[in-house]
């Protein structure tokens, strides 16, 4: 019975993690958010150097094909980080929209830019009236003698400022969803930008009666639904390594805080009502990475992965709330301000609870999943 | 067993709903209703309404101007208020050092502030928390030395509450020696916020906005007469106004009025094919717990009051008031996040200023949700932390 990283794993994961180390204090992510810039290109074409793009990408694809555990080693480190670059939307939901859903040609158009660094994705699929459920969208795909007209609204579009190539889902006629590749400057297509609480960009979008060529469509497979749903659940599976980096951090410098911050005489750390809950946060945590585990062996050995996924990210999400809670809390007053690095990791977290199904909508998938046996 | 009104505490609450259906300012209103942040004018124009109408000292006693209303009645008036949803009387004048000036001021201090708090003419802050005493309030090392005529005073105070606005700080300084207990070299000063030598630095929270500042103190001089009560028997001030009536701690008839807010938008808000968030048993059954919740927070709140009204002390229950109403707020914060879902994501502030005239980002009522969620994370840590109020409990309920 083995949970230890290979000795390659080792590497990656310590080389992601100097990277942030030297390249992420909370300064630096704060002067880099206060540029106005989306990511960093020289961070982003040095993940292109190192390689790290191709891990997501699946090896018929040109890509390194890394495993479930592979990708949430990078994800890992990067919550510990609160690193803003966007890899989920370009690399896991844009070029895995791709790599599961488009032609040969126009896999090989566009994701070896992806891996090089030159190619920026955001996945609209989202909309408001759907809420969570994936197959609700009303975004139409009317197709025509010259190709497609789309018309509808998403919402939160991860990424979309940055994006030089939006995947649009939409309903066509068939019943099915299609997938299409629509440039932020087509005709008919309108984005109001902003940034979100945890500082990563995205949009609103509507499309207003926007054409697109024929071969705008992803591949021709009659329903992308299903290859939706499965990237909404890599996506899912990541922002929870995220997360637990994330928790991991928020423990480390809550035990580290109590035990400077003295009052009435003594570190504050030495009252053991707080060493109880600092323990309760801790079990969280280790809560949490064994579920992510759970759900990752799951992922890379072929189970039952919507079961696991939606287990990992329930469980993992009441584990943020407590964890950030109490981590403000434990800070007293300085927690809620916004020059501590605390409430950033808080807030991180609460996107994550929103993002790919939040910890209810899990919570029933699961239960209303058998588990098989 | 009776809790029902009498007659005359029912035409009480009829005046009050009268007064708050004609004349609570409609713009006011309205930025409390969308969520929108008050200005200082927004403030003092509702304070002095109030005061116009004799209804601003509502815990003062009649001699200094105050309603002289029983228990009851301001109970009455606190709820309803709420319910309202009017802004929130600013503490620090009328529930703070009008209180302590009334009780432990000399006369020439009297006449001199107390027109002013009680008509909301002057703006006050509270100069207690210090970056290094928090919950150890008595530890504060504000320096106050006198020199002649004057308090020479130096140190700085944190977490001042619309220091930005303020024109006079109440502070707990230092005047007493280390050979002394702590609590027992504290004084109670009154500081001018004009005064040479106070400089006021904002600190954001975590929804960006300055609400609490560091107010600085380098030399500054202040006359003796600004000191209330004997000197270095200033804690005695401070632990008076922890036992004056904090009508309303428990913020039942707000959370009320957000519980109603937030089953009518579950209602309205889709949820894919399972039709309203409302619908959604999951969601639902966290609401209704916090519904039960607060109902028992309602009567706790009520079998205070009836013991106050019959002029006994407020009973051991009286201390979860503080803890169960910043819990039942704070869990409303998170179902409102929860309601937004996805856009609970964009920080869009613009849209909470008054000049907007676009279209929000998302359903326009639950845009700040996040923010609002993340802010009120300070309810369970000023005011006497949640920790501290349980340790009282402990101590003085439980006698442990």
């Amino acid at each position: 019975m083995d949970f230890d990283y290979s000795d390659e794993q080792q590497l990656l994961r310590e080389s992601v993690a100097r990277f942030v180390r030297e390249e992420y204090s909370f300064a630096a992510r704060k002067q880099l958010i206060a540029s106005g810039q989306a990511f960093s290109p020289a961070h982003w074409s040095l993940f292109a150097e190192l390689g790290w793009l191709a891990v997501p990408v699946p090896e018929a694809c040109g890509g390194m094909g890394g495993s479930a555990v592979d990708n949430a080693i990078i994800l890992e480190e990067f919550g510990r980080g609160l690193v803003l670059e966007p890899w989920i939307p370009t690399l896991v939901l844009g070029a895995g929209a791709i790599a599961s859903l488009a032609s040969e040609a126009q896999q090989e158009s566009l994701l070896p830019r992806v891996i090089a660094g030159e190619l920026h994705l955001a996945l609209a699929h989202s909309e408001t009236a759907a809420r969570y459920d994936n197959a609700a969208i009303c975004t139409r795909a009317l197709p025509g003698n010259e190709g497609w007209q789309l018309d509808g609204n998403k919402c939160v579009v991860l990424n979309a400022p940055a994006a030089q190539l939006l995947l649009v889902s939409a309903r066509e006629p068939s019943g099915g969803t299609g997938v299409f590749l629509v440039e932020p400057s087509t005709a008919g297509l309108s984005m109001r930008r902003y940034r979100n609480i945890d500082g990563s960009v995205a949009a609103e979008l509507v499309l207003d009666g926007v054409k697109l060529p024929a071969d705008a469509r992803l591949g021709d497979a009659p329903d992308a639904l299903p290859a939706l749903s499965h990237l909404q659940d890599r996506a899912a599976l990541l922002v929870c390594a995220e997360a637990v980096g994330a928790m991991a951090v928020l423990l480390q410098k809550t035990v580290d805080y109590t035990r400077t911050r003295r009052q009435f005489g003594v570190p504050i750390g030495s009252f053991q009502a707080l060493q109880h809950r600092m323990a309760d946060m801790f079990i969280e945590v280790e809560q949490a990475r064994s579920i992510l585990l759970m759900a990752l062996l799951t992922a890379d050995g072929g189970g039952d992965v919507p079961r696991a996924v939606s287990a990992a990210k329930s469980r993992i999400g009441r584990a943020a709330r407590k964890v950030g809670q109490e981590a403000i809390q434990l800070h007293g007053g300085i927690g809620v301000t916004d020059d501590l690095d605390v409430g950033h990791y808080v807030k991180r977290l609460v996107v994550i609870e929103a993002l790919f199904g939040n910890s209810d909508w899990h919570l029933r998938r699961f239960a209303e999943t058998s588990d098989g046996a | 067993m009776d809790i029902r009104f009498s007659p005359q505490e029912l035409a009480f609450r009829e005046d009050v709903r009268r007064f708050l259906a004609e004349d609570y300012p409609a713009d006011i209103r309205l930025k409390m209703q969308r969520g929108m942040p008050l200005e200082r004018e927004d403030h003092v124009r509702w304070q002095q309404l109030l005061a116009t109408r004799g209804w601003a000292g509502v815990n003062w006693p009649p001699e200094y101007g105050g309603t002289g209303w029983t228990p009851v009645e301001k109970y009455i008036f606190s709820h309803e208020c709420a319910l309202a949803n009017t802004p929130r009387i600013v503490p620090f004048g009328l529930g703070m050092v009008g209180p302590v000036i009334y009780t432990f001021g000399t006369d020439a201090q009297k006449q001199r502030f107390l027109p002013d708090i009680l008509a909301s003419r002057v703006w006050w802050c509270q100069g207690y928390s210090e970056p290094n005493s928090g919950s150890d309030l008595a530890s504060l090392q504000l320096r106050a030395v006198r020199v002649g005529e004057h308090y020479i005073v130096n140190g700085t105070k944190t977490w001042t509450t619309m220091a930005q606005w303020a024109d006079w700080i109440f502070c707990l300084v230092r005047t007493g020696g280390p050979e002394l207990k702590p609590q027992a070299g504290i004084s109670f000063l009154l500081i001018d916020m004009k005064t040479p030598g106070v400089r006021v630095s904002p600190i954001r929270l975590l929804d960006g906005t300055p609400e609490v500042n560091e107010v600085h103190f380098e030399e500054v001089r202040v006359p003796v007469e600004n000191l209330v009560g004997e000197e270095n028997r200033g804690w005695t001030c401070a632990k008076y106004l922890l036992t004056h009536e904090r009508t309303g701690i428990a913020q039942v008839a707000r959370s009320r009025v957000r519980m109603a807010e937030l089953r009518r938008q579950a209602a309205a808000t889709p949820a894919g094919s399972a039709g309203s968030l409302l619908q959604d048993p999951f969601f639902l059954r966290r609401v209704a717990e916090l519904e039960t919740e607060l109902i028992a927070l309602e009567y706790t709140e009520l079998r205070t009051l009836a013991n106050l009204s019959a002029g006994k002390s407020p009973g051991p229950a009286s201390s979860i008031l503080k803890i169960k109403g910043t819990e039942v707020a704070q869990a409303l914060d998170e179902l409102f996040v929860e309601l937004a879902g996805l856009h609970a994501l964009p920080c869009v502030p613009e849209q909470f200023g008054p000049a907007f005239e676009g279209e929000h980002v998302g359903p326009g009522s639950l845009a700040g949700a996040a923010g609002v969620y993340l802010n009120n994370r300070k309810a369970s840590i000023y005011g006497g932390s949640n920790e501290i109020q349980r340790n009282i409990i402990v101590k003085e309920v439980l006698g442990l």
